[in-house]
């Protein structure tokens, strides 16, 4: 079904890592696929999720929710709740507002006004917005219990559409904030003005729209939370994946010194970015288990994350106006960018700068100007999700491409291999400053091609035709920019002091010569522990079976920084860069013990086979375990100065500098992983029914560690771009109700949707990283790319319509083959 | 308790994976938290509230069921087998290795619920085909993996060819 193509990209050669002088060069462990070390326990249900976890006379916490999209509250009753047996207690917002601050604001005004708690306070701001909270003694109860709180809105008039949000008779959100603006900024670089003027042609695009959908991870958000009132620290065992940013979060609202929050994380059931902003839940049971001196539950019903967790950003691309010559060339393009953040900014306004990240896409464009505005509306509020911010804006690059090239009848492969970066010109700095650390488009497009049969195209619409249907051909051109340079957060709010980027890793050898290894990392699926195991084993001189990679993430084991966790595609550089740097520190320890022990200097010893040996003589040997055993517990004798604890713990560091602030100039993260997607797919002209009948990913994320794992993370990246190309939505009605609140509306694919598919891969090493590796995973939202420059390209034989939607059911696809002309009236084709 | 007062709890006695068990049940519970929340076997998980992602899927008497869609009284005098009991002796079954062995699971929460139904649709189908496999799984809801490699792994346990990706 799938198949891998060995491609002629230079590829470096396998560093021997294992140090093998004595012998012949021993391959190390990166590069093959090893068995998960993950996969024991969570293919015998022994995983420990969230949900999972017990604790006696614990309460089951219940959410009230606001069956309104925006309404003031005018009274909420608990006492009927309360006196039911069985329930605990009770937490509302007044009660939150007294003992919290509002959440710190990433945003500079008037973004920065808005008060954000753990509860709504006075108002709701959209379906779903939690008003209160019951705790009893089962889940059952407390969600009976929830039934009878009672609350007394004031209905007010919704606002759904972000573009009337600026309208001077929009209902306003935030009183505080003076408007529904959440952040403005306008980003320009190059000379877009003599760009235009030099263009042969001018294109120009009234309104593109990127749909509102997630990830949806298969288990929901949760927590179990434990108040120790001696200390007064709080245990929070939760599937929260950016620990570090809740801390940044609740310490200051709580009024709380961050040691007295306890993160602990263990299995936890995909996050995909949706998993990054649980802090008010977080904040809310944190409250709950002082208040009533137990230890809280909560699991979020599947409903409950539908209505309110980390829908992804809705954007208007309108007015765009693209600079082309005549033979092709993509000179720049300007555009208004409108980003809808939903009621509230839980981790926003970041994503009107993260898309920077990727500002001429793959292509070679040097003029660009992009005026980003953020509003707020009564939905669900925006996060992070898989391709965070940049999906949206390489989905726009993309559909202008494949307009440009329809519009002036360019052929879309050689309008991409014309304009993309070439690999001669890597490293790549963009019109904006990033810097592409390597890659080669036009080659990954070249394996593309020859995985789908390209040459065989015009065979298969003639046979598609035949059978009545039509066939189209896309491609989608993505980058996976990962290992953020915080500081570009300043490009939002100047006075903000985030700045780089770090993780954590520390690597031991035990009494018994175990070597234990901890993360700052949550991982959800990524395999972490199998792949920190790999680069510890090659250094080591042991093997990834020796080595037990403590599962999850507890800021109790002091291997965590301030940007610790699992989000924005980035472990194989930060995590693995933590690790290597660990294992290398451990390494070096044991040679200098070796070293006293053997009588000899450090460099005449290597480690190898579970011993420290010298290079001349290997049977003069110290086995790991008697180096543990002589530093943990036989230590009498050893030299005063020999500074050896064999604790290792290792702090990775990118180098990135502050950008520029003024012209939004700067490096903005360390790597740029590439993935190129060919879809073909065949629609049904009668009835707008369309079917994906070949699919090719290749992708390019450097060096792979674990080529199995990288293959596993493209394809589920795939089938996430292919839901929400087809299927996944958020639709809201006009009065701001979802109308997709669980899986049986909102339909995520099964495994009779997804279409064949055949995998390829280039190996560019980044310059950049300690392991050659590049962050991947999230994708560039690929899928969703192709499948509407597929579907633009089928139904060019029917009246040339526009794909103006990056979400297209078939509905849609009918519309436009009933009304071409509607989707026309959006393009225009200026000659100069 | 007088005549006219409605039942709120009731004995169950299920055996799962081979052991019995008799607890007070309250009759609203579902299956899935009666085994969750009672039995403490978390091996089988919940990731909707509609039935439709099958992460709880187990066999109730040797037929796959949903069991967030049965009440635990519907399971009183049953035969219960959930993803803890597949390696009851330690050992892997075909179809565990098999789901490790071709990537199959990234997170694992769907997978107790994924192996489940593929073990129900090997018992009654050996060699099922792709479209077979597809449709066995169609229940069940996997958000890592687009569900290619859980296809191969299912072919790999009934003894078919996978093909290659190197």
């Amino acid at each position: 079904m799938s198949e891998t193509i060995e491609t002629a990209t230079p590829v470096a050669p396998e560093q021997a890592l294992v140090v093998e002088e004595t012998g012949a060069p021993q391959r190390g462990f990166a590069g093959q696929n090893v068995p998960r070390k993950e996969d024991k326990r969570l293919v015998q249900g022994e995983g420990l999720f969230v949900d999972d976890i017990k604790r006696h006379g614990m309460g089951y916490a219940h959410y009230v929710r606001s069956p309104y999209a925006h309404a003031n509250i005018v009274s909420i009753d608990v006492s009927r709740a309360e006196s039911l047996d069985g329930v605990y207690g009770t937490l509302i917002g007044e009660e939150v507002a007294a003992v919290t601050e509002p959440f710190f604001q990433i945003s500079s005004p008037p973004g920065a006004h808005v008060k954000d708690y753990a509860l709504a306070l006075g108002k709701v701001r959209h379906v779903g917005d939690p008003v209160a909270i019951v705790v009893a003694q089962t889940r059952e109860l407390a969600r009976d219990a929830a039934e009878l709180v009672e609350v007394e809105y004031e209905p007010l008039p919704a606002l759904v559409d972000a573009r009337r949000a600026l309208e001077p008779d929009a209902p306003l959100l935030h009183d505080e904030a003076g408007g529904n603006l959440s952040w403005s900024g306008i980003y320009e670089w190059g000379d877009v003005d003599s760009a235009f003027a030099e263009a042969d042609h001018v294109v120009k695009i009234s309104e593109l729209h990127f749909d509102r959908f997630n990830s949806t991870p298969l288990e929901t958000d949760g927590a179990l939370v434990e108040f120790n009132r001696g200390t007064g620290q709080w245990t929070i065992y939760t599937n929260n994946q950016f620990p570090g940013f809740a801390a940044i979060m609740m310490g200051p609202a709580m009024r709380s010194g961050l040691d007295k929050l306890r993160f602990v994380t263990q299995d936890i059931g995909g996050g995909f970015g949706n998993k990054i902003t649980s802090h008010p839940q977080l904040v809310a049971i944190c409250l709950l288990a002082r208040k009533l001196n137990r230890p809280i539950q909560w699991t979020e019903w599947r409903t409950d994350f539908h209505l309110t967790m980390s829908h992804g950003n809705e954007r208007w691309f309108q007015d765009t106006e693209v600079a082309v010559t005549s033979d092709g060339t993509l000179l720049g393009f300007r555009t208004k960018a409108i980003d809808d953040a939903g009621a509230f900014l839980r981790y926003e306004p970041l994503g009107g700068v993260i898309w920077a990240q990727v500002t001429p896409g793959c292509y070679r464009w040097k003029h660009v100007r992009l005026e980003f505005t953020q509003v707020m509306t009564n939905k669900a509020p925006v996060s992070p999700n898989r391709g965070y911010s940049r999906m949206q804006h390489l989905w726009f690059t993309e559909r202008v491409i494949d307009i440009v090239a329809h519009e002036l009848g360019l052929d879309p492969v050689e309008v991409r291999k014309r304009n993309y970066v070439r690999a001669d010109e890597m490293p790549y700095t963009t019109p904006n400053g990033c810097v592409y650390d390597s890659g080669d488009y036009a080659r990954m497009l070249d394996v593309g091609l020859e995985l789908i049969g390209y040459d065989r195209l015009d065979e298969r619409r003639r046979d598609a035709e035949s059978r009545g249907k039509l066939l189209g051909f896309g491609i989608g051109s993505t980058l996976d920019s990962g290992t953020n340079n915080f500081a570009q957060s300043r490009l939002i709010n100047p006075e903000l002091q985030f700045s780089g980027n770090n993780e954590v890793a520390t690597v031991k050898l035990d009494l018994f010569g175990e070597v234990v290894v901890t993360l700052g990392t949550t991982p959800q699926g990524q395999g972490h522990e199998t792949t920190a195991a790999m680069v510890v084993a090659d250094i080591i001189g042991i093997t990834p079976d020796d080595i037990n990679v403590r599962a999850g993430h507890d800021s109790y084991w002091n291997s965590h920084a301030g940007f610790s966790g699992t989000y924005a595609s980035q472990f194989a550089v930060t995590g693995l860069g933590a690790v290597k740097g660990a294992a290398e520190k451990l390494a070096g320890e044991i040679k200098k013990l070796g070293s006293v022990v053997l009588g000899c200097g450090v460099d005449d010893l290597e480690l190898a086979e579970g011993h420290v040996r010298m290079k001349a003589n290997p049977e003069a040997a110290l086995p790991l375990m008697a180096c543990g055993a002589i530093i943990n517990a036989n230590n009498a004798g050893l030299p005063e100065d020999l500074d050896v604890t064999l604790n290792a713990r290792y702090v990775f560091r990118p180098q990135f500098e502050v950008p520029d602030l003024e012209r939004k100039y700067g490096n903005l993260t360390l790597t740029y992983a590439a993935q190129i997607h060919v879809a073909l797919v065949e629609v049904d002209p009668e009835t707008g029914v369309y079917e994906v009948v070949d699919y090719a990913a290749v992708d390019d994320c450097g060096k792979r560690i674990h080529p199995q794992i990288v293959e596993g993370q493209v394809m589920g990246a795939t089938a996430h771009a292919l839901g929400a190309a087809t299927y996944e939505t958020y639709a809201y009605d006009d009065d701001g109700n979802l109308l997709t609140p669980n899986f049986y509306d909102y339909h995520v694919p099964h495994s009779m949707d997804m279409p064949p598919l055949r995998t390829g891969y280039i190996e560019s090493p980044s310059p950049f990283t300690p392991l050659g590796t590049k962050g991947m995973g999230e994708g560039g939202g690929a899928g969703i790319h192709a499948v509407c420059a597929a579907l633009q390209d089928a139904l060019a034989a029917r009246g040339k319509p526009i794909v103006y939607d990056s979400h297209n059911p078939y509905h849609r696809v009918w519309e436009l083959l009933q009304d071409p002309e509607a989707s026309r009236s959006r393009v225009e084709v200026v000659a100069q | 308790m007088s005549a006219q007062e409605p039942t709120t709890s009731r004995v169950v006695t299920v055996e799962v994976n081979g052991q019995s068990y008799e607890r007070n049940v309250d009759v609203r519970r579902l299956l899935i938290h009666f085994l969750r929340d009672d039995l403490d076997l978390t091996g089988s998980h919940i990731g909707c509230d509609t039935g439709n992602c099958g992460a709880c899927s187990l066999l109730l008497d040797g037929t796959l069921v949903k069991s967030c869609m049965l009440l635990a009284v519907q399971a009183d005098g049953g035969r219960i087998e959930t993803v803890e009991g597949l390696a009851a002796e330690g050992e892997l079954t075909p179809m565990q290795e098999a789901f490790s062995a071709h990537h199959a699971l990234q997170c694992g929460y769907c997978t107790p619920g994924m192996l489940m139904s593929a073990t129900a649709l090997l018992r009654v189908n050996p060699r099922p085909s792709e479209d077979e496999i597809r449709k066995g799984l169609q229940g069940n809801i996997c958000r890592c993996t687009g569900y290619w490699n859980i296809i191969d792994a299912v072919k790999a346990a009934s003894g078919q060819e996978v093909a290659s990706r190197e």
